[in-house]
């Protein structure tokens, strides 16, 4: 909804604080989905995903979730789908190149990035191209298995060498 | 400035230590060059000699030549293909990718087949939506954008491998570019956009239309600030406008088109408007050339392309020098060789 939309751009820095918690719970809760299986629970943690993000962001699911870089405004609602700013076409009101009767996704990102600790310094970031195949899957277990993962990686090369 | 080995048409020149690009374009701002490049508008038309004839009007007065991707999504012979004619010649082209209209894996392909074909400069654009042009019922693709498209591309040229990772045995030698709209909003962000793109790989960028100084002043200290001066050149946007009719359907339907009202007064206080609009294009020229980190201008003159001598000879920006033409050096052919 256009509204909510709007809504968690104003209120970026919370949305974004809160997200921050939920998401170390998340990696906290990976040798449980690990357990369950990651697969198993793709289904409905998308579908519950789909609907939190899709009220609050109007979401596309596209599986790799970017928000926090772009000011809780979701790039994927943007005509042209620019992860990394945007085009030379914004109207001089701030309005879409496309769709007139929608505020630029990327004047709100730069608004909502301004009320995020280091937002902007994010949305500077290079977004790489994104990876089609993702669509529709759930981004919170994608974030959560990759960072437990990393973690875990990080603590196996750290450990002395030659031990058993 | 000009290089002892011009192009053979056809033949690469050799690369330069530090350059990427076999081509005459990198040189020229590498030297120091206030390079000045043109846009020529691909016909609606099969028959190559009208790519020729458009290339032709430029002829001694442009270091470089844009062949536009649809702009504004309209349907145009194909940016390669008019680049591939051009490099037949020994022109200099740019050619310019949009990711409207095609995915990853055509524009790969073309980054391959252009690169092969001679084309040694590309830039790299997100495009104009469809809603703008004469097919607005297609389907937009946008599987890249601009930024991501640099990254693919520099990973092409340097890592010799394509997105998927695939290798390739021979790598596109090509010197990179960007747009970027100093014009735009949002205003403060602009340059770190810039900064962005340079860290996707753009070596060069050409502006839209600046025709708000001041603006363009403000957005070129940001771009000091951040460091970018000698990691990029930059090329503005400039282009006659043909009177203050125009002027005005322009800034009101052109996309990210900004045109400050004291221009527009200017123009419709004008007895002749078209001659007054290459008046401002050429004031311009003058003062962007005085704008610290300018290394060009890129002139952009839809449908008045037989203008572009002139602003360029009245701005004494080459300073006497004749970019590259095909009858330039006929003196000199006779004891050339293809090697």
């Amino acid at each position: 909804m256009y509204a909510v939309r709007q809504w968690s751009v104003r209120h970026a820095r919370g949305v974004n604080a809160f997200y921050r918690g939920f998401e170390a719970l998340l990696v906290r809760m990976h040798g449980v989905f690990r357990a369950v299986g990651y697969e198993r629970i793709e289904a409905p943690t998308a579908a519950v995903e789909k609907a939190v993000k899709g009220l609050l962001f109007d979401c596309r699911m596209c599986g790799q979730c970017v928000l926090s870089s772009t000011g809780m405004s979701c790039p994927m609602n943007c005509p042209k789908t620019l992860r990394n700013g945007p085009c030379g076409g914004v109207r001089a009101n701030g309005q879409c190149e496309v769709k007139p009767d929608m505020k630029c996704v990327w004047v709100e990102a730069y608004r909502g990035s301004e009320r995020i600790p280091g937002g902007i310094e994010a949305m500077s970031r290079v977004q790489f191209a994104v990876d089609q195949r993702q669509q529709g899957r759930s981004s919170w277990l994608r974030v959560a298995r990759e960072k437990a993962e990393l973690s875990e990686k990080r603590q196996t090369s750290d450990a002395p060498k030659g031990l058993p | 400035m000009r290089f002892e080995d011009e192009p053979v048409p056809g033949y690469p020149l050799p690369i330069l230590p530090g350059h990427t690009s076999p081509g005459r374009f990198e040189r020229v701002l590498r030297a120091g060059g206030f390079a000045v490049t043109t846009e020529l508008a691909p016909p609606d038309s099969a028959d190559p000699e009208e790519v020729f004839k458009r290339a032709r009007v430029f002829d001694g007065y442009v270091d470089a030549i844009n062949a536009t991707d649809g702009s504004g999504a309209n349907c145009h012979m194909s940016s390669l293909a008019v680049c591939a004619l051009l490099t037949r010649v020994g022109y200099a082209p740019i050619m310019q990718i949009s990711c409207r209209d095609k995915n990853r894996i055509a524009i790969q392909g073309d980054i391959l087949g252009g690169a092969a074909m001679g084309v040694c400069n590309m830039l790299c654009l997100t495009g104009d939506g469809v809603q703008a042009g004469d097919h607005p019922q297609a389907k937009p693709v946008f599987d890249l954008d601009c930024v991501s498209l640099l990254d693919i591309a520099r990973t092409l040229r340097d890592d010799h491998h394509f997105q998927s990772g695939r290798k390739i045995s021979f790598a596109p030698r090509v010197f990179f570019g960007a747009a970027e709209n100093p014009s735009g909003l949002p205003y403060a962000w602009r340059p770190q956009r810039l900064a962005k793109k340079v860290a996707a790989g753009a070596q060069f960028i050409q502006t839209q239309y600046c025709y708000d100084l001041p603006l363009l002043r403000g957005f070129m200290d940001k771009v000091e600030e951040l460091g970018l001066f000698g990691k990029v050149y930059i090329l503005a946007g400039v282009g006659p406008l043909r009177s203050a009719k125009t002027a005005d359907w322009m800034r009101k339907n052109v996309p990210g088109m900004h045109v400050p009202d004291a221009v527009v007064a200017r123009l419709s206080g004008a007895q002749d408007q078209a001659r007054e609009g290459r008046n401002i294009c050429i004031e311009l020229i003058q003062a962007m050339r005085e704008i610290r980190g300018i290394s060009g201008v890129h002139i952009m003159a839809y449908r008045q392309e037989e203008s572009v001598p002139e602003i360029v000879d009245k701005s004494g920006v080459l300073q006497g020098r004749s970019p590259w033409y095909p009858e330039r050096d006929v003196s000199n052919h006779s004891h050339r060789t293809a090697s």
